[in-house]
Order: C-alpha cells, then sequence, then structure tokens
C-alpha cells in the first residue's frame, strides 16, 4: 500500500543541515500492524510524518496506493491525509470545548461527508465510546480522550493510523486496553496501524517491528511478523 | 468545509471568548455608528436649511447689497449704512413691470432688544413696507400686517412673530399694546404700538423670532438711513416671482435694472434666487458630512486595526488546534475560510450593533437643542449601507493577514507543543 524508496529528509536548522531520515526503504500493506522503535532523535516522527503527508521527503521517492505522491497539489495532499490517514497522539490533541461527537465529526466536515453524525456515532460506539458522545475533552479520563481520539481516526476509514506513543501518557492497564483496541482494529477492518513506541511491551502487540537509529532502519521483522531479523543491508543502507 | 461548517466554527470561537470578541467589535460598532449619526445629522442639517429656504414659498428672489453680503448676515449697522441699495430701486423693480414679478419688499434687518413691561427678548427688527407680508407670504394672527397707510406716515407700529408675541406678553393678546425697541445696545430706545400678531411658522420658520416695522418710521428718527439723494437705505430686497416664470430671466432683468439706476457696471449687489440658496447650503453640507464621514471613517480604521489585533493573538493561541484541523485533513484554503469567516463575523456583528446605535442615536437627539440650535436629523440609507459595507471590507482586511499567517502555520510544529 505504502513503499518508500531511499527516502531522506533533511531539516537546515540554523546554517546546519540536519538528516532526520537518512535513505529510508520501506513497504507497509493493508492489515499490518508495524510498531517502530528507537531512541528519540532516530527519525521515527520525521518517518510517521513523511508517511501521513504532514510532510515531503527532501530525496527519495513515495508511492501510495502505487502513485507518486510528491506530484499531487498541497489541496490534495491534505484532503488525502484526512481520507487515507488518522492521526493519534500521545497528546489526545482533542480539540477543547468540543464534544466526543464533535471531535470525531471534524474529519468529516473537511471531507464534506454525507451523514457525519451517523458516522461519528459509529466510530465512537466502536472504541467503545458511546455512552461519553456527549462529553468535553475535560470531563474524560485520558483512556477516554484517548478512544475519542482513536474514533476520530478512525471515522474516516482510513487505511492506515499513525499512532505516536498512543499509550505514553496512560497507565499499564489503560494502555493495554487501546493496544487491544488496535490489535481488533486491524483483525477486523484491515487497516494498518504504524506504531512509535520506546515501550517494548507496547511493541509486543505489533506483529513488525522496526528499529530506527540515526535516521535509518537497522532492523526490520518483516511482514511476515516472528522474532526480528537484521534488516537486509542493501534495504536500509546500513 | 462548507462555509455553513466554517460559521459554526466561528460561533464557537467567539462564544468562547464572549468578552474578548465584543470588545473587538466595539471598535467596529463605534466607527459605524458615529459615520451614521454624523452624517445623519449633517444631513438633517441641510434639510433643515432647505426646508427653511422652501419655506419662505417658491419664487422667492433676493436681491442683497454687496457691502451687507459681506459685512454682517443678520442686521448690523455697518452694513447698513455702506450699503448702495434703497428703497426706491424696490419701486423701481415694482413699476418696471418685469414680467412675472408679483411683489417686491425692501427691508433692513437691525438687531435689537424688544421690551413689554417687565419682559424683554432680544430680536431681529425687519424695517420693510407693508409688501413684506405679501411677498414672504405671512399670515396675520391678530391684528394686521403693516398697511400702505403706516408707510406713509412712518406710523410707530410693530407687528410680533408668534413666538417672540409670547415671551413679551404671555397669554394675552399684544394688539394696541405698546412695546419699546432698544437699538444699538440702549442707546436708542423707541416706542411702538403693537398692529399685529403672527400665526406661528413653526418648524424652522424665522419670523416667529422676529419684529416688524415700517421702514420710514424707524428712519424719520435715525436720518442717516437717509442717502445724500434722500432715500433709504436698505440691506435686501426680496422679490417673489409667479409660479413657473423663467427665475434666471427675471435675475437678469432685476440686474440690469439696477446696474442703471447705479450708474455702474460692476455689480454691488448680489441677487439669488432660492434654489441659488438651496445649493449653495447643500454644498456646504455636502462639505460637512464628507467631513465628519471621514473622522468617524477613521475611527472606523482604527476598530478594524482592533479585529485584526485580535485576529492574530487568536490565531497564535490556537496554532494546535489549526495543527490539529490539518492533521484530520484541513486544507490551508479551509484555515484562511476560518479565519477570514471569524474577522469578518466579529466586524459584521459590530456593523449591525454600529447601524442599531448609530440609527438610536440619530433619532434621540432630533429635536433636541444643542447650543441654541435645533438638531435635526435625517437618517440615509445610503450611509447605513456604506456603513454595513465598508464593516464588511474591514472584516476581509482585517482577516486576511491574520488568515494566511494561521495557513501557514507548520503542523508538525503545532502539533508538537504540549
Amino acid at each position: 500500500m505504502i513503499i518508500l524508496r531511499d527516502v531522506t529528509r533533511v531539516y537546515a536548522t540554523g546554517g546546519m543541515a540536519v538528516r532526520a531520515l537518512a535513505g529510508v526503504n520501506l513497504e507497509i500493506d493493508r492489515g499490518e500492524f508495524v510498531a517502530v522503535m528507537g531512541r528519540s532523535g532516530s527519525g521515527k516522527s520525521t518517518l510517521m510524518n513523511i508517511i501521513g503527508l504532514l510532510d515531503r521527503p527532501t530525496t527519495g521517492e513515495y508511492l501510495l496506493a502505487g502513485r507518486d505522491v510528491e506530484r499531487f497539489t498541497e489541496d490534495v495532499r491534505s484532503r488525502l491525509r484526512g481520507a487515507a490517514f488518522g492521526f493519534v497522539f500521545q497528546s489526545y490533541n482533542l480539540l477543547p470545548r468540543m464534544t466526543a461527537l464533535e471531535q470525531v465529526e471534524l474529519p468529516l466536515i473537511y471531507q464534506r461527508a454525507q451523514d457525519r453524525r451517523r458516522r461519528a456515532a459509529e466510530a465512537l460506539v466502536r472504541v467503545g465510546m458511546q455512552h461519553r458522545i456527549a462529553h468535553l475533552p475535560n470531563e474524560l479520563s485520558g483512556g477516554e480522550q484517548q478512544r475519542v481520539a482513536i474514533a476520530r481516526s478512525l471515522a474516516v476509514n482510513p487505511l492506515m493510523l499513525l499512532a505516536d506513543e498512543p499509550t505514553g501518557a496512560l497507565d499499564t492497564a489503560t494502555g493495554g486496553e487501546i493496544m487491544r483496541l488496535f490489535t481488533e482494529l486491524v483483525e477486523e477492518r484491515g487497516v494498518a496501524v504504524v506504531l512509535v513506541t520506546h515501550e517494548t511491551e507496547v511493541a509486543t502487540y505489533a506483529r513488525r517491528t522496526i528499529r530506527m537509529r540515526d535516521g535509518k532502519i537497522i532492523e526490520d521483522s518483516g511482514k511476515s511478523g516472528g522474532p526480528p531479523a537484521r534488516a537486509p543491508a542493501g534495504a536500509s543502507g546500513h | 468545509m462548507s462555509l455553513i461548517d466554517a460559521f459554526r466554527v466561528t460561533l464557537r470561537a467567539i462564544f468562547a471568548n464572549r468578552l474578548r470578541s465584543v470588545l473587538t467589535s466595539l471598535g467596529v460598532v463605534i466607527g459605524v455608528s458615529s459615520v451614521i449619526a454624523l452624517v445623519a445629522v449633517a444631513q438633517g442639517t441641510q434639510q433643515g436649511v432647505t426646508d427653511r429656504i422652501r419655506g419662505l414659498g417658491t419664487g422667492l428672489i433676493f436681491v442683497e447689497s454687496s457691502a451687507a453680503a459681506t459685512t454682517s448676515q443678520t442686521g448690523g449697522p455697518a452694513g447698513l449704512v455702506q450699503s448702495t441699495l434703497v428703497a426706491s430701486d424696490a419701486a423701481a423693480i415694482a413699476a418696471d413691470a418685469i414680467p412675472g414679478v408679483i411683489a417686491v419688499a425692501a427691508h433692513a434687518a437691525v438687531d435689537t432688544q424688544l421690551v413689554a413691561g417687565a419682559n424683554n427678548v432680544g430680536a431681529t427688527v425687519v424695517s420693510t413696507s407693508s409688501e413684506y407680508g405679501e411677498v414672504r407670504d405671512l399670515d396675520v394672527r391678530s391684528g394686521s400686517f403693516i398697511t400702505p397707510a403706516h408707510d406713509e406716515e412712518g406710523s410707530m407700529v410693530a407687528v410680533l412673530g408668534a413666538r417672540a408675541a409670547e415671551t413679551l406678553y404671555p397669554g394675552a393678546d399684544p394688539v394696541g399694546q405698546q412695546v419699546r425697541l432698544s437699538f444699538a445696545g440702549g442707546r436708542l430706545t423707541l416706542a411702538f404700538v403693537v398692529v399685529g400678531v403672527l400665526e406661528e411658522q413653526g418648524g424652522a420658520g424665522e419670523a416667529d423670532d422676529q419684529a416688524f416695522i415700517p421702514l420710514t418710521s424707524i428712519a424719520n428718527r435715525l436720518r442717516f438711513l437717509y442717502t445724500p439723494a434722500g432715500d433709504l437705505r436698505v440691506t435686501q430686497i426680496d422679490v417673489r416671482a409667479a409660479d413657473g416664470v423663467d427665475e434666471d430671466r427675471v435675475k437678469e432683468e432685476i440686474s440690469e435694472l439696477l446696474l442703471f439706476r447705479h450708474e455702474t457696471t460692476e455689480p454691488d449687489f448680489v441677487i439669488q434666487s432660492q434654489d441659488d440658496l438651496i445649493s449653495a447650503a447643500t454644498e456646504v453640507s455636502n462639505t460637512l458630512s464628507i467631513l465628519l464621514g471621514s473622522i468617524a471613517g477613521i475611527s472606523l480604521l482604527v476598530g478594524g486595526i482592533g479585529v485584526m489585533n485580535i485576529m492574530l493573538v487568536s490565531v497564535a493561541e490556537r496554532a494546535r488546534e489549526i495543527g490539529i484541523r490539518r492533521a484530520v485533513g484541513a486544507t490551508s484554503r479551509d484555515i484562511v475560510t476560518q479565519f477570514v469567516t471569524e474577522a469578518l463575523t466579529l466586524s459584521l456583528f459590530g456593523g449591525v450593533v454600529g447601524i442599531a446605535l448609530g440609527t438610536g442615536a440619530s433619532l434621540a437627539v432630533d429635536g433636541r437643542a444643542v447650543g441654541g440650535q435645533e438638531l435635526a436629523v435625517l437618517i440615509q440609507p445610503w450611509s447605513i449601507a456604506a456603513a454595513f459595507l465598508v464593516a464588511a471590507g474591514v472584516g476581509l482586511a482585517a482577516g486576511s493577514y491574520p488568515a494566511y499567517r494561521a495557513a501557514t502555520i507548520d503542523p508538525i510544529a503545532a502539533l508538537r507543543n504540549e
């Protein structure tokens, strides 16, 4: 579904060029559950941003469903971002003063979708938040807020969820519930989940683990899952 | 994002910061309401002047001595002494049989103090002839106006305007009573017998506060009013033309006659019809309208700067919200739409409140006396439309740059900010 070929991302900060990604090759298909691990500064978040069309590669190629996304205009990229990807953040990133239902409706508004209310309500039911539909974020617990955020990312029926430390602010039990929810979504809907995490226990929910260091993939357990294997030298550029 | 959705987001943001939103709109409210109120006062003043001129009846032509016109509007003695216009000019205009001329009256206005018993009032005394009543279309409520016999004999008689009469003789009929006229700051006081009181004109009618005496009566006491040739000096000659007469032709013929009589080629008088006076007054008050409107427009500009300022603050505060919206699929155009809609809504809200307030304030001061002058207002629909359009323009202008800033916020950086 997505293919990255030799993707680099270089930031120019204060006259210094920082290579956040130094040649990444990656292929992720529908229904995969991928954990991306690595220290901070290893390029995990940059990789997520590029996959989610929030950022552009400096060099290299990014194919989404066989199409080179670099050819799309900024507006098309924005629409595609809303339609194909759902973001889940460590800090939930819900809008204050909006009820759970309104949070979930938000992406549907930008897609100019029909039947927004019903679809948003369905997404909330899916994450088990039907009893909190009219609550504001500050009336919800952390786990509940993250469920609303997941419902928001699900509402548009995306191809892929991009979750950046989704359990980072939650206790272990709640974090486990959220991870089980991701597992269910992968199995039921065939949605791909890419998860950035520090925690090994969290990564065990995923069927594929990618380790990054200094902007490169140093280890990829492969699509089949199973024990982590060394990435082929040619593929990772290591 | 549809416009309805953008408007929903706007209302949410505005209600979330009610006080700030109201204060932001206040600048526009003040600007718009002052534009409407000030233009209404300027236009009302013009309407008042126009009505007063029209109230004199139609077809009036005024011949004014150049000396009187340049020295004083209301009968200072200087203008009268230097005036080259004389009573026999009026007689000549009447006798010359200029087609269309119905009546002619010469007069000189002098500021005096009227005294009756314990009461007194400052008034302009119009020294004129019996024809004045016909020329100015004055209706007498009690007694009579100055008669030709009074003219002939130089009788010491006076006719009072309605308000002057009420002040001097509250609740009584002044006809037959004595009124004393005090000229030149009390240096000369003459006693007159009241022979008539005018019907109240109301509104802007100037005759209500005036008194009328035969020119001949005062001339017998003030010999300087006579020219060396034995003619009576006046400051103005009023000519009434018949309906439908070409006033420009009448003006032309009067001018030729007076030039001949004064043995000069340079006119020492000014001839104006009512239309001339109205257009002069209109010109003045249009200038006033533009001036007042511009001053009010500046406050509208300041209001717009306030809206822009708050929008910039709002964009900075809501960077994270903008990042979230971008992440869930908002295009930069969606973000621009959102913030322009917000600025526009604030301005238009201010505009609508300003229109209500400006209209209300205009109606509230209508008819109130300010500095001895009764304020008249005239709310022009175009001033409301213009104020509303300008408010919309202010909103667009004030929203554009903040919206551009919002649209160029980097969503990655905005989302990282915890």
